[in-house]
């Protein structure tokens, strides 16, 4: 059983998001950087399949150098070696090609994403990977169970919930409750040191778009506060003022 | 030429789908086509045609939802219709199917799309990042687009024309996966295209408190929302959990009761249109994110809220 968990590396979800150079880029300047939430779900997840039934789990990251570090933090969580290829994550379709090159070149039986990255939120990389290799794809999966030579997954539907079960090799994207996400330890950290982190050069790609700049939020007015006597006046206010409710 | 995908939700097609062919109109010039799987109900594709859409081509022989063999069928037919840019309402079965039409398509994809395009030079649309937190701004550069929009952010605009319904029959592509169950929360606005959401946290203190929420909620045709370690002690069902790590929902009216609004749950949340926080401490972080508060005891303030909208309603 060969797993590839594909890692975003991301900015702490305390940060507050500012942009530079005119708001063409994310200002990365003090921010912390952590494996990106839903990826440590799915790495978690990885790593109790390959223990029940002897297989090995690889992390790769698009990225540049400054992501080691994050990455080492997945090989002390337990993950067996790292590949990272060497690029700026210019887009989800970008990234998904660059890590469907890896699939393809060194074969894996289950490849997992998270839902999406909570930096650009695209949520887009599972389906696109599904559709590179032309394997099932399985998206927002808050289970899954291997057993005989398949996985059984419970994913979210619109409003509400649904097993699917996938012959492999197949990709799925985790989703909160798969699991509770692994903390390394001091025999993981000391480990991770030795333990193989790969570097390998982008596969040539077309564009497929440009972040051109970007914007904050609009500050908010401040709040009207309402007299907790007089709580249902708000409802007043909300249908005759703000005409938002019928 | 322009295309939607049009979820066919039991038959029936939701707001979300009339605002990507909306959407669609506004952006196409000239036929907008419409791919379903399966029939729709009667009467149900006059609504497209409100919105703008000349053509709805239903898929048949399909048996169950696979992403793998959606993207192939429904890719196959825009690409034999000529589309070349193509809108998907982002819900959970377009996030299946979107990406893997892009891919068929060879089109540059963006999703969580809340604005029309920007089209004076290249297409660029706006999208949300940083789970709320951001903007962005992102041209499209490959000649096929698809863009999957983020329920109600944009405008549902009358356009209407007439609507011819045609049925092909599905090019018989192969899954590989098997649906065994499927459970739904039966009868409920699914929270992420719902208009007004009523939320609550751990002020409510435990699950047996949650009749108020569910009874403030009905009266205004409202969704129900949670906070995470509410979902977390399996007081509410995780599918109502927002914010980070949760869904990220975009209503016009968003009620938090007993939240205290930290940071990574405003990130679901703050875009909503109006925000409402009710909480006892005057001290509670959503306020500075919030249009109207109110400071006081969920326990005194729910059954006034209750009384204000039924009395409201009649
Ligand atoms: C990586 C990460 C991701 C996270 N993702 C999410 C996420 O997606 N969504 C999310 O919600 N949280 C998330 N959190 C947790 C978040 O930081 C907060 O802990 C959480 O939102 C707090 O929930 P709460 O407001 O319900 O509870 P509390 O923080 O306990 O606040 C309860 C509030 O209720 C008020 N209150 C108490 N009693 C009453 C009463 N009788 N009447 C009125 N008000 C009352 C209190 O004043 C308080 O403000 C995340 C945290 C981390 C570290």
């Amino acid at each position: 059983m060969k797993i590839l968990v594909c890692m975003s590396v991301v900015p702490d979800t305390t940060t507050k998001i500012t942009f530079t150079d005119n708001n063409t880029k994310f200002n990365s300047q003090g921010v912390q950087f952590i494996i990106n939430p839903y990826d440590e779900l799915s790495l978690t997840k990885a790593l109790e399949i390959a223990e029940q039934h002897s297989g090995t789990v690889t992390v790769v990251n698009v990225g540049l150098a400054d992501a080691d570090a994050v990455i080492r933090k997945a090989l002390a969580i337990g993950a067996n070696d790292a590949i990272r290829i060497n690029a700026e994550p210019k887009d989800a379709q970008f990234v998904a090609e660059q890590i469907a090159a890896i699939v393809k070149a060194n074969g894996y039986d289950l490849v997992l994403t998270g839902r999406e990255s909570i930096d650009y939120n695209g949520g887009m990389v599972c389906s696109l990977l599904g559709a590179l290799l032309d394997w099932p794809s399985v998206n927002v999966c808050a289970k899954m169970v291997y057993n005989d030579g398949k996985i059984e997954f419970e994913r979210d539907i619109d409003g509400g919930r649904q097993t699917v079960v996938s012959n492999l090799p197949v990709v799925a994207s985790a989703q909160k409750d798969l699991c509770e996400p692994r903390i390394p330890n001091m025999k993981g950290i000391m480990a991770a040191r030795t333990k193989p982190l790969q570097v390998v050069e982008p596969a040539q790609v077309e564009v497929a778009s440009s972040y051109e700049a970007f914007e904050s939020p609009a500050a908010k007015q401040a709040v009207r506060m309402i007299d907790a006597e007089n709580a249902g006046q708000l409802i007043d206010i909300l249908k005759n003022e703000a005409k938002i409710i019928a | 030429m322009t295309g939607i995908y049009a979820e066919n939700s039991e038959g029936q097609f939701k707001k979300a789908v009339l605002e990507a062919a909306s959407y669609a109109s506004q952006i196409g010039n000239g036929q907008i086509v419409a791919v379903c799987v399966g029939q729709p109900n009667a009467g149900e594709a006059d609504k497209l045609a409100q919105y703008g859409v000349n053509k709805l081509i239903c898929i048949e022989g399909i048996s169950a939802f696979d992403a793998q063999v959606y993207g192939k069928e429904i890719a196959n037919v825009l690409i034999n219709q000529g589309v070349n840019q193509v809108v998907f309402a982002n819900t959970y079965e377009a996030k299946s199917v979107a990406p893997r039409v892009s891919v068929i398509m060879n089109a540059s994809m963006a999703s969580n799309v809340i604005e029309l395009p920007e089209t004076s030079n290249g297409f660029k649309v706006k999208r949300g990042v940083f789970s709320g937190k951001g903007f962005a701004y992102v041209t499209l550069d490959k000649a096929n687009k698809v863009i999957a929009i983020t329920p109600n952010s944009t405008e549902l605009k009358k356009q209407a024309t007439s609507i011819q319904i045609e049925t092909i029959q599905s090019s018989g592509s192969a899954g590989s996966t098997t649906i065994t169950s499927t459970t739904k929360a039966g009868g409920k606005i699914p929270l992420t295209e719902a208009e007004i959401v009523v939320s609550a946290g751990r002020g409510m203190k435990g699950p047996e408190n949650w009749g108020m929420v569910e009874e403030l909620a009905e009266i205004l045709g409202a969704a129900t929302a949670c906070s995470k370690p509410v979902s977390d002690m399996g007081w509410r069902p995780h599918g109502e959990h927002v914010g980070q790590t949760g869904i990220t929902i975009k209503p016009n009216l968003y009620i938090a009761i007993g939240i205290s609004g930290a940071i990574q749950h405003l990130a679901g949340v703050s875009s909503s249109k109006v925000i409402v926080a009710i909480n006892k401490d005057p001290e509670a972080p959503f306020f500075k994110a919030a249009d109207y508060g109110i400071v006081g005891d969920a326990f005194e303030v729910l059954p006034k809220l209750i009384s204000a909208a039924k009395a409201a309603k009649n």
